[in-house]
């Protein structure tokens, strides 16, 4: 399959990437990792006249710790962020990182791709919500930076301008005593998840002081599922706790049916993937080490 | 929408198999069509066309990538393998070998594909377990053997590469 034809230009520097997209106009879109764009292209599904590649931009990819945050490239790829002992830091992050689509996808892909994109199954926005997350972006008005929250405005639509990239993510490192997991539910590695769940809790000892808990792909953007976080907060997480911040997100999830199964299903998917997730995260929450990386059908 | 008359064609060099490439190329084609029409090397397959069945993989600068969904022009410059670059003199890869010795394959269609995925696995963990093999090939789609033998297989060709 082909897609449409279309001129290729190719940054040397995101400032120059920034011009392109200004002097080209709308029909102009960004090359990142193109692990969901070309597929997109080739399906026609979308076409651009022109596409601006940032794959040869130097420096673009890079994942390091500054002060108590961890500051990611744009273009770092998903297998790099898995295979980086700094992912270690956030083991939500490491989950989600390895568990995209496939080893050759997740070496293609990219956190600002996916970020951009802001598909409702896609993970990153998903998993990155629940943590203070920031958004760095260059555009010919200057540069900003955006809470991940303002950033996702619907499925599809970020608050990016036309002629806006982005440049960085920046994620806080939890305090101590806190514990996250991101679980996503697929019937094979390399489709989009049927759902998927993060959960970041923050223990003083038994008792939860503070908990983020988002739903993804049983919406148009992820959902927080508020009425869960508030039924753990200030609690002491024993089963009847963790069965009603469950039930809670099973009725926050607004999912659709499709050939990945009917909202009742994924209703009680995410209900199933809320509370196993809450588990992993009380006992990261505690210093275990646990491995998770997301569940097959 | 541009007519493809009017799209200015890009020239790219590459290295595939250690032999050097250079074309001018549409921008929209992508690597396995390169691979196949422009360097007739066809042992690179083309499957689903959808980023799912990973017959169409090979290694770009040593890592796995699905050839479907990469365009040419983002492989400039960089060091392609495909499975013809897998033998050497004649002599097959251990890789190779160890699919044939264990039956890792029926039809064959997905093996050169299966066989670089191998490749990135055994060169990070040449001893892995079945659980790693799982996930290293998840992005593989084998429709004949139920991959039990390709398990196998590619523990063997840990086994060899090691002792080689």
């Amino acid at each position: 399959m082909y897609p449409r034809s279309f001129h290729y230009h190719r940054a040397g520097s995101l400032n120059e990437a920034v011009t392109m997209l200004s002097q080209l106009g709308d029909g102009a879109k960004l090359l990142a990792g193109g692990q969901s764009l070309i597929p997109l292209l080739k399906l026609r599904f979308a076409s651009p006249e022109h596409l601006v590649d940032l794959n040869f931009i130097p420096g673009t990819s890079f994942f390091k710790e500054d002060a108590g945050t961890l500051r990611l490239g744009a273009m770092t790829r998903h297998a790099e962020i898995e295979d980086s002992p700094l992912a270690r830091k956030i083991p939500l992050l490491h989950d989600c990182a390895a568990g995209i689509a496939d080893v050759q996808v997740r070496n293609r892909g990219t956190i600002g791709g996916s970020l951009a994109e802001a598909d409702p199954s896609g993970d990153w926005a998903n998993a990155l919500i629940t943590l203070d997350t920031t958004v760095h972006c260059l555009g010919s008005k200057g540069v900003r930076s955006i809470a991940l929250s303002e950033f996702i405005k619907d499925a599809y639509t970020t608050a990016l301008a036309h002629d806006e990239l982005v440049t960085e993510v920046s994620v806080k490192i939890p305090p101590k005593g806190s514990g996250g997991a991101y679980l996503a539910f697929k019937r094979t590695a390399p489709v989009y998840p049927t759902a998927s769940t993060a959960v970041q809790l923050t223990m003083d000892g038994e008792t939860c002081k503070d908990a983020a808990i988002s739903l993804g792909c049983v919406g148009l953007t992820s959902i927080r599922a508020t009425e869960a976080e508030s039924s753990l907060r200030g609690h002491r997480l024993d089963d009847k706790a963790i069965a009603s911040a469950s039930e809670a997100a099973r009725v926050a999830a607004d999912p659709q049916p499709d050939m990945r199964g009917s909202a009742d299903y994924k209703r009680a998917l995410v209900a199933a993937l809320v509370k196993k997730a809450i588990g992993i995260a009380v006992r990261r929450a505690r210093g275990e080490q646990i491995e998770g990386s997301h569940l097959y059908a | 929408m541009p007519e493809t008359a009017t799209i200015e064609k890009v020239a790219i060099k590459m290295t595939i198999n250690g032999k050097s490439y250079a074309r001018e190329i549409e921008p929209r084609m992508l690597l396995v069509e390169f691979l196949r029409e422009e360097c007739d090397l066809t042992g690179t397959h083309v499957g689903c066309d959808t980023t799912y069945c990973g017959a169409c993989t090979i290694l770009m600068n040593g890592l796995a990538v699905k050839s479907c969904t990469t365009f040419a022009v983002q492989a400039d410059g960089s060091e392609i393998t495909t499975v013809e670059g897998l033998e050497n003199d004649g002599q097959l890869h251990p890789i190779q070998k160890a699919f044939g010795d264990s039956y890792g394959l029926q039809c064959g269609y997905c093996t050169p594909g299966l066989m670089l995925s191998t490749w990135q696995l055994l060169k990070k963990n040449p001893e892995p377990e079945e659980k790693e093999i799982r996930k290293a090939i998840a992005g593989n789609t084998c429709r004949c053997t139920g991959y039990m033998n390709i398990f196998k297989a590619i523990q063997l060709a840990g086994r060899n590469m090691k002792g080689a």
